[in-house]
């Protein structure tokens, strides 16, 4: 982890109506780290990470980023073919269901040289034997190249949305349960691919899941959500330990074993 | 009350005035004191013992060492490359560094991620600092060899291990790196007699290399042929005023 700083939030807010999306959330994300936000469904942890990756416009607050020429930017001023720039690019977006992001009716190497020919890349060589880079990455056999997500298992789908994801080479990727909804050999082969692409790469990740073990096994540091606020925050063995917050006492509690 | 280090080496570890207290919110709001005003320094070269009754406080003190619990009040400063770092108030990222080079601990449960194979285990902390996978595959197996870890194995994840075998391959990827400062929490506890007397070997050629080492050793023949000092936890105990 380097301890150079290349996303910064301030007080994100992100109201619906009176209701409270997230409220306050403030932190800043390190180059090569991974962040984990865990809390219950309604937490407010989804709305977060739509917030912070551009999906939904938060109703306040800010939010800079430190791009790769070294220069910050305010993400919430971006235009939109600005920030659809930035999200193809520099950033990825992992969702928990691979159909969100992937297309069903493109074959698995067109999905990758799909998102590398958003970014410029036009020659087909190219594109094809990258992609089939990617897909060795991880771990799809070279001879489902051309064939379509459809038919694929959930498993290789949610490995083909990485790939997929990480053809531009992008800094900072997203992660919304990546593990989720998936059989449990499933998720551990996806757990180690995960980690192994996150050192490799020296991505910056922000992790959003429900489960306390995937925190454990992928973050360097946590914040715990409840009702839209951050209740607790720091290292993630600490916080999962000795968490010091009635509520993250309860959910660690709450489970049987991380 | 400071029991110093009785070598002219340099200290690694000083620890002062440390307290601790457990509030369970969910538990009508109970109030645990652990430890108050626990101070001690390790010297580079040197072991030290936690010892004290069961439930005096020997692990989590190690758990507060290595920043796995959080201490209410005092300092654990650590001499981290040609500084000091207290992991007692570092922000995470600081912990984290810590770990990485200068901190090791070998817990009593193993964690990994399941289907990482033991080899790969054991390398881990020397790839994460920078060194070249083939030559920490090669520290990996040199200690996997001399821990009696049959070959065979290796490609396995440890998860499926016996609680023995869980225990070097801790260990094992506990001395791949030479950490300059060692938490060692029952290292021999699950071992038979020929791994037990590997284990203390490597402790002490750690300590002939400089390493400051903290250890809790049930063990008390361990205990005393390992350890330089003793330091009874208990003395910590809250209500009790250092001597």
């Amino acid at each position: 982890m380097s301890q150079e700083v290349i996303l910064r939030v301030e007080e994100l807010t992100k109201l619906y109506g009176a209701r409270v999306g997230c409220r306050n959330v403030s932190f800043e994300l390190c180059g090569a780290e991974v962040l984990a936000v865990v809390g219950e469904s309604g937490s407010g942890k989804s709305t977060l990470l739509n917030c912070l990756s551009g999906q939904l416009p938060p109703s306040g607050g800010s939010l800079s980023y430190r791009g790769a020429n070294g220069h910050w930017r305010d993400v919430l001023a971006l235009s939109e073919p600005e920030r659809r720039l930035l999200s193809r690019t520099e950033w990825a977006f992992v969702h928990q269901d691979p159909r969100d992001g992937l297309r069903m009716t493109v074959s698995a190497g067109g999905n990758v040289g799909e998102r590398m020919m958003a970014v410029g890349a036009r020659h087909y060589g190219t594109i094809r034997s990258t992609a089939a880079d990617w897909l060795r990455q991880v771990e799809i056999p070279q001879d489902r190249l051309d064939d379509r997500p459809t038919a694929f298992s959930g498993g290789m789908r949610q490995r083909l949305q990485i790939a997929r994801a990480l053809a531009t080479n992008p800094r900072l990727v997203f992660m919304d349960e990546p593990t989720g909804g998936l059989d449990v050999s499933v998720q551990a082969r996806l757990l180690d691919l995960i980690r192994t692409l996150v050192n490799q790469f020296e991505l910056s990740v922000i992790l959003v899941t429900h489960d306390l073990a995937v925190a454990r096994l992928l973050a360097h540091r946590m914040m715990v959500m409840k009702d839209g606020h951050v209740v607790e925050s720091g290292l993630t063995d600490q916080v999962l330990d000795d968490p010091q917050h009635p509520y993250s006492q309860l959910l660690v509690s709450s489970i049987l074993q991380t | 009350m400071d029991q110093g280090p009785r070598n002219d080496r340099p200290p690694l570890i000083e620890v002062e005035g440390l307290g601790k207290t457990f509030t369970l919110y969910n538990q009508n709001d109970a109030v645990i004191p652990v430890m108050q005003n626990a101070s001690l320094r390790v010297a580079a070269g040197e072991a030290v013992a936690l010892t004290g009754e069961s439930g005096a406080g020997k692990s989590s003190l190690m758990r507060m060492l290595y920043g796995n619990y959080r201490a209410q009040t005092g300092s654990i400063r650590i001499r981290h490359r040609e500084h000091w770092g207290d992991v007692a108030s570092a922000e995470p990222h600081a912990i984290l560094d810590l770990r990485r080079e200068t901190l090791g601990y070998v817990s009593q449960f193993l964690r990994v991620i399941p289907r990482v194979s033991t080899l790969d285990v054991v390398s881990e902390p020397l790839v994460r600092l920078g060194v070249e996978p083939t030559a920490a595959q090669e520290k990996a197996r040199e200690l996997l060899t001399r821990l009696r870890i049959p070959q065979t194995l290796w490609p396995l994840s440890p998860l499926t291990f016996s609680g023995g075998e869980q225990q070097r391959v801790n260990i094992a990827r506990g001395f791949a790196h030479r950490f300059p400062c060692l938490l060692l929490d029952e290292p021999t506890a699950s071992l038979d007699k020929l791994n037990r007397e590997t284990v203390l070997d490597m402790i002490e050629e750690a300590k002939a290399d400089g390493v400051a080492v903290i250890g809790i050793f049930h063990d008390a023949e361990a205990r005393r042929r390992v350890c330089d000092r003793e330091i009874d936890v208990s003395s910590f105990a809250v209500g009790r005023t250092a001597a």
